[in-house]
């Protein structure tokens, strides 16, 4: 009788602990040398501790690659490099705004910034008097009117794109691809041209928030639109099967089975908006009241607040609109976080 | 049992038909309408912007594109007695900060998009694309008031740097020695504004490399770089270049950042180191304020070159994503 030893299962491509020790090695060393040639010549700075520190690792792994393993190695480790250093670029603004404005925007926090307008207060008053109540309603007031007009537009498009593939499709296609591209002061001045200057004559929530909804259509459409084209087909086929008219098929079953990207979609666009300057400037005046008609009269907005509080200029002016921009980044930050969670159940289903 | 009774049971042979019903005519006619409505707001933003532009446009005729004067004089009753208005300046502003951004831009998108797709871990993956996704969706106004006060300081530092080891080389040329609000700080802003764009395009495109291909690589004993050489990178080639060209567009259209940080000045200047520069989207929002309706129409022919402007840097960025999409593999 044979004993029959099971060879144990090995993992060649983990790296052994003497890899990792190797790296850690190469890792320290590449931060003492930076850290030695920065104390000994004239170079300074955190660029130069940073690009010191990237320039000794890159040669250090690629010539020790090199040493041991060859010319291809040598140049696999200096991609390696290369590529951590683009990750870490990337990273590194978004780290610095959120950690910015949270550290600056936070000394502009209080309650009454929640129950407050600037009716009687100016940007560069004492922070305890004024806030942004006026903003934050006339925010959700432009939200609002943005979402009535942009949603059935850009979903009936998404609808177009995916369920009625005429030859118009490719077109239009291109088309919302183009309009996504508008630049936003272009929006704002075209609804100046078209509607405000000959018709209206006077600022409004209203003009703001056509402005916004020439922004927001395409992305609702786009995003609405990879969410209908991954229900299946099999749900359209046993919608008509059964009898169904297509607009049945789509209103009472495609649609409802894609509800949860779709309102994905809703809340990327106003994620789109929520922050949008430039066609509010030329559009909603700015006022700093609350103002309940939104068709009539100036209107003030968060982006807007923010804006006349940085060309203000005074400390507290400043403070005031990192408070500002810290209110609009979390307003943001939740509706993203909310656009996943959907968007993952979604998937998970 | 007679044959006529069981005659009269059988039913009239169904017409069978393909047209659709009423209810699908209307559904189809207003989806259309619905679909139809990308096309009808950009061709009324063309008409509209040209229809109040004309007046200027005319006056001006090539002018308006070459020549970087703008002034309005008014006698005492508001009519206008003499103007010149040429956005040349601007355009070159526009073009040379968009393209500043998008040099910065597009090795460090294209790096971290091959991080993400072939070295990060799930989780950091994971993690790592929430975050870029949420950053191409911070809005402008963000980017341009940390951009003022925050990187500006640093980045003017750096453009000292450039001009003082690589001041040989033609771009980086300075005469007055003016850094300050430089067309250079306001390209570092908007590459960080487009980073996430051009990154999150490439990473999608990257991603549908062949995987049979890679592996392929792999097994040939390929190290990873090797891999990415020979198989993503000729996969994926023009899909990043469309991306680069989508984040241009952005560039080019971005107001609120760029008026933040720099400073507008009516002289065409291609130093990118001086602090001399301009952007057609935000000489709107300079001069909007205090502008006479003669010189809005001004405004809205520079609105109208921009429109277009981005309309065909967009077109082409499509064009070149969709075509690699079919003959990539």
């Amino acid at each position: 009788m044979t004993t029959v030893s099971a060879p144990s299962p090995t993992r060649p491509w983990e790296a052994s602990p003497k890899d990792r020790l190797r790296d850690g090695v190469l890792f320290a060393l590449s931060i003492g040398l930076a850290y030695a040639v920065v104390s000994l010549t004239a170079m300074k700075g955190k660029l130069a501790y940073f690009a010191l520190f990237f320039i000794f690792y890159m040669a250090l792994t690629a010539g020790f690659q090199l040493y041991s393993r060859g010319y291809a190695a040598a140049k696999d480790a200096f991609v390696n490099s290369l590529v951590a250093i683009g990750a870490v670029v990337t990273v590194l603004p978004i780290a610095s705004i959120i950690f910015t404005v949270v550290a600056k925007g936070i000394k502009g926090i209080h309650l009454g910034l929640f129950t407050h307008d600037m009716a009687l207060a100016a940007p560069t008053d004492p922070l305890s008097s004024g806030g942004l109540l006026h903003a934050i309603t006339g925010t959700v007031t432009l939200v609002i009117l943005a979402l009535i007009m942009s949603i059935p537009i850009g979903i009936l498009t998404a609808v177009y794109l995916t369920e009625i593939r005429g030859s118009l499709t490719r077109p239009i296609q291109f088309l919302v691809q183009a309009m996504s591209g508008v630049p936003s002061i272009v929006a704002g001045l075209f609804i100046l041209s078209a509607i405000l200057y000959p018709i209206t004559h006077a600022y409004s929530a209203f003009m703001g928030a056509l402005a916004l909804t020439i922004l927001m259509i395409p992305t609702i459409a786009r995003t609405s639109q990879e969410v209908l084209k991954l229900i299946p087909n099999d749900l359209r086929e046993a919608g008509v099967a059964l009898g169904g008219t297509q607009w049945r098929t789509v209103a009472m079953i495609v649609l409802p089975a894609a509800r949860s990207g779709l309102i994905t979609a809703v809340i990327l666009g106003i994620a789109r908006i929520a922050g949008e300057t430039a066609p509010l400037l030329l559009l909603t005046g700015g006022g700093d009241k609350v103002n309940p008609n939104p068709f009539n009269g100036s209107i003030g907005s968060l982006p807007y607040y923010i804006w006349k509080s940085f060309n203000a200029g005074s400390p507290e002016a400043i403070t005031r609109a990192w408070a500002g921009l810290l209110v609009l980044m979390v307003l943001i930050l939740i509706l993203f976080t909310l656009a996943r969670l959907l968007g993952t159940r979604k998937v998970a289903r | 049992m007679s044959t006529i009774a069981a005659e009269r049971q059988v039913p009239a042979p169904r017409v069978l038909t393909t047209q659709p019903r009423f209810s699908d005519k209307v559904f189809r006619a207003v989806v259309t309408t619905g679909g139809l409505s990308s096309l009808i707001i950009l061709g009324l933003i063309a008409i509209f912007l040209s229809y109040r532009g004309f007046e200027v446009l005319r006056q001006e005729g090539f002018h308006f594109l070459t020549s970087s004067d703008w002034s309005i004089t008014t006698d005492d009753a508001g009519n206008v007695t003499e103007s010149h208005f040429g956005i040349a300046a601007m355009l070159v502003g526009t073009i040379l900060c968009s393209i500043i951004a998008v040099v910065i831009a597009l090795p460090v998108s294209v790096f971290s998009a091959l991080f993400l797709n072939f070295y990060a871990p799930a989780w950091l993956k994971k993690i790592l694309v929430a975050v870029i996704d949420m950053m191409a969706a911070f809005p402008s106004i963000l980017f341009g008031i940390w951009g003022f006060l925050v990187l500006m300081p640093s980045v003017e530092y750096w453009a000292k740097l450039l001009n003082k080891y690589l001041g040989f080389l033609p771009f980086f040329k300075l005469h007055p020695y003016v850094v300050t609000r430089s067309p250079f700080v306001a390209g570092v802003v908007l590459a960080i504004m487009i980073i996430p764009i051009i990154t999150s395009v490439s990473r999608e495109i990257f991603s549908q490399a062949p995987l049979d291909r890679i592996q392929a690589a792999y097994a040939l004993g390929a190290t990873r770089w090797a891999m990415i050489k020979a198989v993503v990178i000729p996969h994926g080639r023009s899909g990043v270049i469309g991306g680069a060209m989508l984040g241009l567009g952005r560039a080019m259209g971005e107001t609120v950042a760029v008026f933040t940080v720099l400073n507008i000045v009516f002289q065409v200047n291609w130093q990118m180191l001086l602090g001399v520069g301009g952007n057609v989207a935000s000489l709107i929002i300079l001069k909007f304020g205090e502008a006479s309706p003669y010189e809005i129409k001004a405004l809205m022919a520079a609105g109208l070159v921009l429109f277009l402007l981005t309309l065909v840097v967009n077109a082409l960025a499509d064009l070149i994503v969709r075509s690699t999409g079919k003959s990539g593999r």
